[in-house]
């Protein structure tokens, strides 16, 4: 009877020890992390650096995450992509894209009007990826493979001379279609 | 075993005796094109030449609008590493440069340069070899084959002179020269090794020249009886010990590049590898073709052999035409199209893609034209649920399992995929021949195959936006820094100023009180 109830206890806690062991290893633990859980959040944000989540960059707003001060559905440039692997990160229910924030877009490039800029560098000191070239007094352009479409160009500039344009598909930029097809 | 001639050379070699996985017997269907010889199509009214004929980055413009050209004039230079240049393949003048739809599978348009015909088409051979090309150097020769606009004529079109720098590759012993071409009607390299061995077995040698290896195998299918002839014939006279011709089974996709160097070698090119991990290159013998039309003849890569074929077009053949020539022109050429509606597939009927409309202009990389009856199309509305029926999996021969990778690109679940390597798929089309529920497999893995390279390349970017806006925020905070340590310098400087002054002003002071007590003293 003894043996029977010390054995069967021991085992008990052995194997509860055990399941507390893999519990701890396999459970992201982001609180005891740091900055990777920062890093790691900040590697699904798209980069566009626009401020549509209300933080100034994608980094500020990793870090609101990881700190638990900002749901993850703010982010309309990454859209329902990026809140589904946010969510399976933190291990979070995929919430729908905050409208408050903005609405899933096609990606866009900024665009200057050449003859109408007046080279009042507003536009240069706005962009977040240092991706308009230009000078005082001269004409300013937009580097297209480093914009990344954020927007915030297009307010400061006081001639309205900023377009967001969606970039042609061409050859090289073509994706095969999902066949069409039931199944 | 080979049987050497007194002479040395290698007059036979046995039937390989290795196999791919997989693969299927197709009806060859190539009696008709190959029963002529090839044609050389009159000098079209014009042409429209795509900067767009291979890998990678469009060729920049580098002609104008009224400039006389000649066979041979650059028209585009090539915009990086996998881009190549583009030559005029017509004498004339260019009337026009602008976008139109090119033989691509997206339909999309993309920049084309017009040549209406001069009556006389006289021919640039800036890339002849006045001496030996024993006596050049490898790496000039490298570069001539870029210059020359070369690219891999067996449908990929991957630039050639990338291919050759695997010389500095010490690992690589054989050169492979694929004459397997073993998709239905397709028969360009055949008809090409039938009637001009002899110029394809000097390209091999300078090819071999090139790369600086001493041994190469011209691999044949062993159902191609006339071409094997002439290939043999050739090796006789030519007598270089170097060169083996190898025979292997007709089996499609044989002459997929890493296909056929399992069935030479018998080893497996590894799943992330290149051929050139297990010593191999493989060029096609139309490259080869190409190579000694540059060093020999002083051409570039103006004109290819394209087969016209199929049952909706009268006279099918083999045809010599120079690039940028419009569909039409071609199956005009061949007897025009009969009755009915026909679709248009460029690349043979496994591999190839439609083209909407008859004007779209040939390219490097087009080998076949094929017209086929609209009654012969698949049609796509019969597709039927999988049944699990494992078919494909039996034929794929790259021993994937296609059903598998079906299920997850359909349910665009596509981060699984490279863990079911999907990127060895060569998208031959064998499980699509055989499933019995007629599904567009091999669409849907070029889907997912898009789908993660956009992945890809989205990260790539969102990579860059980070390290410059990272930049940009350690580079604002470094100016504030500056300036606040600037300011409070000048505040310093101001206060030490400040100081100086009263200093002085104490001390004359000071002198001044002295000289008034000194001055009462006496």
């Amino acid at each position: 009877m003894l043996v029977a109830i010390l054995s069967l206890t021991g085992m008990a806690l052995i194997l509860g020890g055990l399941l507390y062991l893999a519990h701890r290893r396999y459970t992201p633990r982001f609180e005891a992390a740091g900055d990777s859980v920062v890093d790691s959040i900040n590697a699904l944000l798209p980069q566009t650096q626009c401020g549509q989540c209300n933080f100034p960059g994608c980094r500020p707003y990793a870090e609101a995450i990881a700190a638990k001060e900002a749901p993850i559905n703010q982010c309309p440039p990454g859209g329902e992509a990026t809140i589904h692997s946010l969510a399976a990160l933190l291990g979070q229910d995929a919430l729908p894209l905050n409208p408050d924030n903005g609405n899933e877009a096609p990606p866009t490039v900024a665009f200057i009007h050449e003859d109408l800029c007046i080279g009042c560098k507003k536009c240069i000191l706005a962009c977040p990826v240092d991706a308009i070239v230009g000078a005082p007094k001269l004409m300013h352009t937009v580097i297209a493979a480093e914009c990344t479409g954020c927007d915030l160009c297009v307010e400061p500039c006081p001639v309205d001379c900023i377009d967001m344009i969606e970039l042609p598909e061409t050859v090289n930029t073509w994706r095969t279609e999902r066949p069409a097809v039931p199944y | 075993m080979a049987h050497r001639t007194t002479s040395g050379a290698v007059l036979m070699d046995a039937i390989c005796l290795h196999d791919f996985p997989g693969g299927l017997k197709l009806d060859p269907r190539k009696s008709a094109q190959t029963s002529r010889p090839i044609s050389v199509l009159p000098t079209p009214a014009r042409v429209w030449i795509p900067m767009l004929q291979h890998r990678g980055k469009p060729a920049l413009v580098c002609a104008e609008v009224g400039q006389h050209v000649e066979i041979g004039t650059l028209l585009g230079r090539a915009d990086g590493a996998f881009s190549a240049n583009v030559h005029a393949s017509l004498a004339g003048v260019i009337t026009d440069i602008s976008p139109r739809i090119i033989a691509h599978r997206s339909g999309l348009t993309s920049q084309c340069v017009e040549i209406t015909a001069s009556p006389e088409q006289p021919v640039c051979s800036e890339f002849l070899l006045e001496h030996d090309y024993h006596l050049e150097d490898p790496n000039i020769l490298r570069r001539r084959v870029a210059d020359a606009g070369i690219v891999g004529l067996g449908g990929a079109s991957f630039p050639t002179a990338l291919k050759l720098t695997a010389e500095a590759d010490q690992s690589l012993h054989t050169l492979v020269i694929n004459g397997a071409e073993c998709a239905p009607y397709i028969s360009c390299d055949e008809s090409l090794m039938r009637e001009h061995p002899a110029d394809i077995l000097r390209g091999v040698q300078i090819l071999l020249h090139i790369l600086q290896v001493n041994r190469c195998q011209i691999a044949l299918e062993e159902d191609k009886t006339a071409a094997i002839d002439a290939i043999k014939s050739a090796l006789e006279e030519v007598a270089d010990p170097r060169l083996k011709l190898c025979l292997v089974h007709a089996k499609y996709p044989e002459g997929g590049e890493r296909q056929l160097i399992q069935v030479l070698s018998g080893e497996e090119i590894p799943s992330d590898g290149l051929p050139v991990d297990i010593g191999y290159l493989c060029h096609n013998v139309g490259t080869a073709h190409a190579i000694f039309n540059m060093v020999c003849e002083g051409r570039a890569l103006t004109s290819r052999i394209v087969t016209v074929c199929g049952d909706g077009v009268a006279n099918p053949g083999n045809v010599l035409a120079p690039v940028g020539t419009p569909i039409h022109d071609l199956v005009d050429y061949c007897g025009g199209f009969a009755d009915g509606d026909h679709r248009l597939i460029v690349g043979g009927p496994m591999m190839g893609f439609t083209v909407l409309n008859d004007q779209v202009p040939i390219d490097k990389g087009t080998n076949c034209i094929l017209v086929m009856p609209e009654s012969q199309a698949r049609e796509l509305s019969a597709t039927m649920p999988c049944i699990r029926c494992g078919a494909c999996e039996e034929v794929c021969p790259a021993s994937l399992l296609p059903q598998q990778l079906y299920y997850h690109a359909r349910s665009d679940q596509h981060d699984r995929l490279p863990s079911l390597n999907l990127f060895d798929c060569i998208e031959c089309g064998c499980c699509d021949y055989v499933c019995p529920s007629n599904l567009p497999l091999t669409q849907y893995f070029r889907y997912a195959k898009d789908q993660l390279w956009l992945n890809i390349q989205q990260q790539q970017k969102a990579g860059v936006a980070r390290e410059r806006f990272e930049q940009r925020e350690q580079r604002l905070q470094r100016q504030q820094q500056e300036r606040d340590e600037a300011r409070a310098a000048r505040k310093k400087a101001a206060r030490d100023a400040a100081q100086k002054k009263a200093d002085i002003q104490a001390a004359v002071a000071r002198a001044q009180a002295r000289k008034q007590t000194e001055g009462k003293d006496p």
